[in-house]
């Protein structure tokens, strides 16, 4: 199965961003393929490369990046999103990158699912 | 060629029912807003577009809306644009509207008010559903 | 469709919501803050129960055992992991979360 996954909310704040990496890290682990990860709305603070969360909990950003590359998921941070919440491209952390909505509209069209993460 | 239409010829061939279910109010939040730019980016790709309005998200399409004193952006128009793009299903809750004193005079464009059982029927056979 | 609910039903009414508009047949799957409706005792279990007879629930075990209520689920509704998540996504034609 190919999956879109949708994270609405940035990390910390809500679950949401955790509940969609360790959604994305099983299906990958069951083989799936993750056609693309999407962050909206206060999500595209995802990407943020400044975090710095105290050393004794999961590192949120780090965790992402890491499961990008060891997968090679596309981790795409919308655009519009990203500009109202002043990330851009010098902040992002490996992995992600910063691109339209269309991006987000097209995982719906090309996988077989699309689950959303949200508040 | 812009880059949503470039995406669209990409993805040509393959149209899916997409369903965005609006459920929160206005201003309060972003998710009304930025889940309006989602629908128009969706226009691009030729999709069977969708719009439901339930639970506070009716109040996104009340007539009347003046922002200035808060002064942000009213975007309320927005969904009178919606039309040009060839987004014209828009489902409305009868329960939604109802249990909010609202009727189908007080809302700013044209709508299909719809039952619950019937909105159900329509959303079971959606391919994806984007709740804002 | 696989239902997905994250929240309370004492927070939002996503709970009431998606059971006033889920098809017979369909599954819920109850997450993060969703998993506390699945508790027993609890002021939405006889709605929940109800919703049972035409919907299959599950709630996510990881998140009733980082809430410590994993030992107070109602009896028909069936725990999974993100495995079992990720199955569930699967089964189902289409998923919408309830945020």
């Amino acid at each position: 199965m190919k999956f879109g996954i949708l994270v609405n909310e940035g990390p910390y704040t809500h679950q949401a961003s955790d509940s969609a990496y360790l959604f994305t890290k099983a299906a990958l682990e069951k083989g799936h393929e993750i056609y693309r990860v999407f962050f909206y709305h206060d999500g595209v603070n995802n990407a943020s490369k400044y975090t710095e969360p105290p050393q004794d909990d999961r590192h949120i950003v780090n965790r992402w990046s890491k499961l990008a590359e060891q997968y090679e998921v596309d981790l795409v941070v919308c655009v519009a999103a990203a500009l109202r919440r002043g990330i851009k491209d010098e902040l992002l952390a490996p992995g992600f990158r910063i691109s339209g909505l269309g991006q987000l509209v097209e995982a719906g069209i090309q996988g077989d699912r699309l689950v959303v993460f949200g508040d | 060629m812009s880059e949503a239409e470039q995406q669209g010829e990409e993805g040509a061939g393959i149209v899916k029912k997409f369903m965005f279910v609006n459920r929160k109010a206005p201003y309060g939040t972003i998710y009304a807003l930025e889940g309006l730019e989602v629908v128009l980016i969706s226009a691009a790709f030729d999709q069977d577009v969708s719009l439901a309005f339930v639970d506070d998200g009716v109040y996104q399409l009340l007539k009347g809306q003046q922002t200035k004193g808060i002064e942000s952006k009213n975007f309320s128009p927005a969904y009178r644009a919606l039309e040009g793009y060839d987004i014209e299903k828009l489902y409305v809750e009868r329960e939604a509207l109802e249990a909010r004193g609202l009727t189908e005079q007080d809302l700013l464009v044209d709508v299909q008010v719809m039952s619950s059982a019937e909105l159900s029927e329509l959303m079971a056979g959606q391919d994806v559903v984007i709740g804002f | 469709m696989l239902h997905i609910v994250n929240k309370s039903p004492y927070e939002r009414n996503a709970l009431e919501s998606c059971l006033r508009l889920a098809q017979s047949g369909s599954a819920l799957l109850l997450i993060e803050d969703g998993v506390y409706a699945a508790t027993r005792g609890n002021a939405a279990e006889a709605r929940l129960k109800d919703a049972m007879a035409r919907l299959k629930v599950y709630a996510l075990k990881a998140d009733l055992e980082a809430r410590g209520v994993a030992g107070r689920v109602m009896e028909g509704i069936e725990l999974v992991d993100y495995g079992g998540f990720v199955d569930l996504a699967c089964g189902q034609p289409n998923c919408q979360s309830w945020l």
